[in-house]
């Protein structure tokens, strides 16, 4: 895909000047705009871009932030209600970053799952679907940290009870955990010493974040991208150019998002967030339910349903880490769930099981919430562990069409694209 | 055999996802009392086209004036900010002279002794409670701590205990109309939720008891009385315990989020911006796939 042959032509002398010295136009005309895509793709496949756009728009209205925001105990909490009432505008950006947050995890997690459901992961595109996981452990870091700085009970309680996880470390190695520990607080307590490196990375992780997803464009650009059907692409009538016709969905669906994106910053801006952090952190009094926010829920839930301490800060982080062997657990011989009649079940259950872990997570981890927590953890790896590599060697897969082209145009694949992407050859 | 295998599997999965969706557990007794339920109000100020009633936000200030500064401050309030527009807007004049008659001086200084001193408040100036500090308050108080009222409504909210079938629905049924009014409605049941605690009930000395309140046991005495304070002829409302208790939550609600009105006027023409755009868009995708089948 990747090797496709270079179309562009410079239109101005600087333009060819240009290119002769750094062809960078060339490369963005290559990669986004004379790109061959599946001319199948549907609108699950537009929210690479849309994330691409949440991760730009949070660095801007993070930065933004940082002009007014104070990384000290005493003044974090304050500044941030500065920024809501007195900084012009402060309260719209406050809540473009706040909801962009949870934007940012609701396009991920759907991301996720249609890579999981297409099987995306499947070869040549092992590395890319790692970098995926990468930039999801990143993300969910960055999120972690941001959430701490306006300082309030949440940030605090959340900050200390996550760190403290780590403790569990010194049942493997007397003192490594409590070590750990005083490293990331900078101290012996969480105090505005651990508020300030959480800003100063905050700060950081995101450009890391940027980083990883250069990485990630560029492997899917080798590898190019999967479609619903999951077969390769074949010929040139597989495709079309990624302008207009992807770029055309992108755009359509990117405002869809947005419609989704406005309607929580203007309206309900503090739905998805939590009351108690319009207290100002205070750490003699401990809130009642220690929640973190929604999208680490399902871990959350995790972490809770393992009776023993160390074994749920392990089960937290192999739930993420198992998410790197899912290309070579997945034993099936086609990638698409479409052509799957039976693995297509314990997709949803198994989607049905993250819903569910998020709702156990947002509970109190006692009596039947407890029970169910388990229950759910062990589907999750079972299916990862268990179904992935089991299902994959005993189920007969559906008929599959013969080309991307034949799925979209029925068999013979008859017609042929009166388009640009028209291509005379036919299989 | 393998046939066989398969519709086992499809069977094992369709009895699983049906065992897991119907034994969710369907009640709960998380913080270990009964949970309360709590009655949504009608707020001028909730859903999509939500603003202030200015009268009902003047009519609260007078009952955070005559009643809760006793004891609680402002102080991420401005006093200009009565004056701005979106809030109660009063008249500049009328606020520069509430600000210098406000009962809790600013400390400002050093001078040129090189000694703190006080001053009225100006229109710049935070509206204070009585204490400085926390310490003060409760040593005033009996050990209990009135908090600041700044962000009250936003810091407050009402706990789910529907069983998990039905907070599904109500999380769609809140998105869809925009429900971010929980603090509100709380705040407003809990001045108005005083009672006689019930025969039987343990109240530990100085506690009052409340019918919302965790636990039902709450340091602060019923702030408004029965018949309400006294409002001027043309308030535009009669006043009384529960009107009293609903002004005072709406000057509140201001309070806690003084762009209000500004957002959601924004977010009217964002939405609308967003929406025209994504039918535009729709028609030049619907345009540009004309040219290959699909």
């Amino acid at each position: 895909m990747a090797q496709h042959e270079s179309t562009y032509v410079p239109k101005s002398a600087i333009a060819k000047w240009w290119d002769q010295r750094l062809p960078i136009m060339r490369l963005m005309h290559d990669s986004f705009v004379d790109y061959p895509t599946p001319r199948n793709l549907n609108f699950l496949w537009t929210f690479g871009g849309i994330l691409t756009f949440v991760l730009v728009a949070q660095i801007v209205t993070g930065i933004v932030l940082a002009m007014h925001y104070q990384p000290s105990a005493e003044d974090a909490f304050n500044s941030v209600e500065n920024i809501r009432r007195n900084v012009n505008y402060g309260y719209m950006i406050r809540n473009f970053h706040a909801v962009g947050a949870s934007m940012f995890f609701i396009a991920v997690y759907i991301h996720i799952f249609r890579g999981l459901y297409y099987g995306s992961y499947k070869a040549p595109r092992e590395i890319l679907w790692i970098l995926g996981v990468l930039i999801f452990l990143v993300m969910m870091a960055t999120a972690f940290m941001g959430y701490a700085l306006p300082w309030g009970q949440m940030s605090f309680w959340g900050v200390t009870v996550i760190t403290n996880l780590f403790s569990s470390l010194d049942g493997i190695f007397p003192g490594l955990g409590t070590a750990i520990v005083e490293w990331l607080w900078g101290g012996y307590a969480v105090t505005g010493v651990t508020l300030n490196r959480f800003f100063s990375l905050h700060y950081l992780l995101p450009f890391v974040i940027l980083g990883l997803v250069i990485l990630h464009v560029w492997a899917l650009h080798v590898a190019g991208q999967n479609n619903p059907t999951g077969l390769d692409v074949k010929t040139k009538s597989d495709t079309v150019p990624m302008s207009p016709y992807a770029i055309s969905k992108d755009f359509l669906w990117m405002f869809v998002f947005l419609i989704m994106f406005a309607w929580f910053v203007f309206f309900l801006p503090d739905y998805l967030g939590h009351a108690d952090n319009y207290i100002e952190a205070n750490p003699l009094v401990t809130p009642p339910h220690i929640v973190p926010e929604w999208y680490f829920l399902p871990f959350y839930a995790i972490l809770r349903a393992i009776p023993d301490k160390l074994g749920g800060v392990v089960a937290m982080f192999a739930a993420i880490a198992i998410l790197v062997f899912v290309p070579w657990l997945d034993t099936s011989r086609v990638r698409s769930s479409k052509y799957r009649p039976i693995y297509k079940w314990f997709f949803w259950l198994f989607a049905f099981s993250c819903l569910a872990l998020g709702y156990l997570g947002s509970k109190p981890a006692e009596g039947v919430y407890v029970f169910w927590a388990r229950i759910f953890t062990f589907y999750y790896f079972a299916h990862f562990l268990i179904v992935m590599p089991i299902v994959g060697i005993l189920e007969t897969p559906k008929k599959l069409p013969r080309s991307i082209t034949e799925a979209v145009l029925g068999e013979g694949g008859a017609a042929t694209p009166k388009g640009a992407a028209a291509a005379p050859e036919r299989r | 055999m393998k046939k066989l295998m398969s519709t086992t599997l499809r069977a094992a999965a369709v009895v699983a996802a049906l065992a897991t969706g119907a034994a969710l557990p369907s009640t709960v007794n998380a913080a270990g009392g009964e949970p309360v339920h709590i009655e949504r109000q009608d707020w001028s100020f909730g859903g999509f086209f939500g603003h202030f009633d200015r009268p009902q936000l003047r009519r609260g200030f007078q009952v955070y004036q005559e009643v809760c500064a006793a004891c609680h401050g402002l102080s991420r309030v401005y006093f200009r900010n009565l004056a701005e527009p979106g809030g109660p807007e009063f008249d500049e004049a009328a606020v520069k002279a509430l600000a210098a008659g406000w009962p809790n001086k600013i400390t400002d200084g050093p001078n040129d002794q090189g000694d703190m001193f006080e001053r009225p408040a100006l229109l710049s100036d935070p509206i204070l409670g009585p204490y400085k500090n926390e310490k003060q308050a409760r040593a005033a108080q009996n050990g209990a701590f009135p908090p600041d009222l700044s962000n009250i409504i936003k810091a407050r909210t009402i706990e789910n205990h529907e069983p998990w079938y039905i907070h599904v629905f109500n999380m769609a049924r809140d998105i869809l109309t925009g429900y971010q009014e929980a603090g509100a409605d709380y705040v407003h049941a809990v001045l108005t939720g005083y009672a006689e605690a019930p025969a039987g009930f343990q109240l530990s000395e100085g506690m009052n008891y409340n019918k919302v309140f965790p636990g039902h046991q709450i340091a602060m005495p019923q702030p408004i009385s029965a018949e309400g304070i006294q409002y001027q002829e043309n308030a535009g409302a009669k006043s009384s315990l529960e009107q009293n208790s609903r002004d005072v939550t709406a000057f509140l609600a201001w309070a806690s989020d003084p762009s209000l009105e500004a957002r959601k006027r924004i977010g009217w023409q964002v939405m609308l911006y967003l929406l025209v755009t994504t039918v535009l868009l729709y028609i030049a995708k619907r345009r540009i796939w004309a040219r290959v089948e699909h």
